[in-house]
């Protein structure tokens, strides 16, 4: 039960921040929806995704939207989409079917949950999985991070040049 | 179909992924966008925490989704920082106005 409403919940506001049209509204949506998220994910048993969700998805990131949008003004459009409405229906409804055949065999899982079980090993420590067996993966996450450390420092730094050269040459 | 644990997140999965494509796909502004991708990348995280539990490997299905946290929080910082430029240079946040190749 508590988790059906945590699910309702979760997709009521995910609508909300996709529906509204003031940009600070929709981050504040989109943060109770990261932090429903991270209880749904507790809920689910994963402690430790769930914190760092919780303080990354509700916290930095919703930190990052007030701040753009702060800088870039909370300016509300004219609703009309670029794409014809009944187009983007068709797809979503389309792309969601889809999804929901791929998933529904799935939903039958009892009786795969045997030989899941049979074939896997035994769930190690988080620490040892990250550390151990996925650290290829992680010297690429910190590529990443670094990489998209000097892009936002680039695009910071290219703006701000672009402005000095056109107050020294008007 | 009951409303078991497993079948409610994953009714919850699909509706977020479809949700988030509808707000990438209806919105005019450009931080809206970004916020329709987040909402997207959300359903994918839960689907990796459940394929997780489901294999009995709820470390495996955690730190996968901590790799797309990761990814996730340095697409919002790139693609804010862009509409704040954009927003600069051009004025506008409307990704209407920003066909420059059209005539």
């Amino acid at each position: 039960m508590v988790n059906f409403l945590i699910g309702a919940g979760i997709l009521a506001c995910a609508l909300l921040a996709v529906r509204e049209n003031r940009l600070l509204i929709a981050a504040l949506w989109l943060a109770l929806t990261s932090a429903l998220v991270s209880f749904l994910m507790y809920r689910l048993g994963a402690a430790d995704v769930a914190v760092i969700e919780l303080s990354v998805g509700a916290g930095l990131v919703t930190v990052l939207f007030v701040f753009a949008i702060n800088i870039a003004g909370d300016v509300s459009l004219d609703p009309h989409a670029p794409i014809p409405q009944l187009l983007s229906w068709v797809a979503v409804i389309l792309s969601v079917l889809l999804l929901a055949w791929m998933v529904l065999p799935a939903l039958q899982l009892e009786q795969y949950l045997e030989l899941f079980s049979a074939a896997g090993e035994p769930g190690g420590m988080l620490r040892s999985v990250l550390w151990g067996e996925r650290s290829a993966d992680l010297l690429m996450q910190m590529v990443l991070i670094f990489g998209g450390v000097l892009a936002l420092v680039g695009l910071i730094s290219g703006g701000k040049q672009e402005k000095d050269g056109e107050e020294n040459h008007p | 179909m009951t409303f078991s644990t497993q079948n409610i997140v994953m009714v919850v999965i699909i509706g977020l992924l479809g949700i988030g494509l509808y707000g990438v796909l209806i919105s005019r502004n450009l931080i809206k966008v970004v916020v329709g991708l987040q909402v997207a990348v959300k359903g994918a995280m839960i689907a990796f925490v459940l394929a997780g539990r489901l294999n009995g490997k709820v470390d495996l299905g955690q730190s996968m989704a901590l790799t797309v946290i990761v990814a996730d929080t340095i697409v919002a910082v790139v693609a804010l920082a862009l509409a704040v430029q954009v927003r600069r240079k051009f004025g506008t946040l409307d990704i209407k106005s920003l066909t420059t190749l059209r005539r």
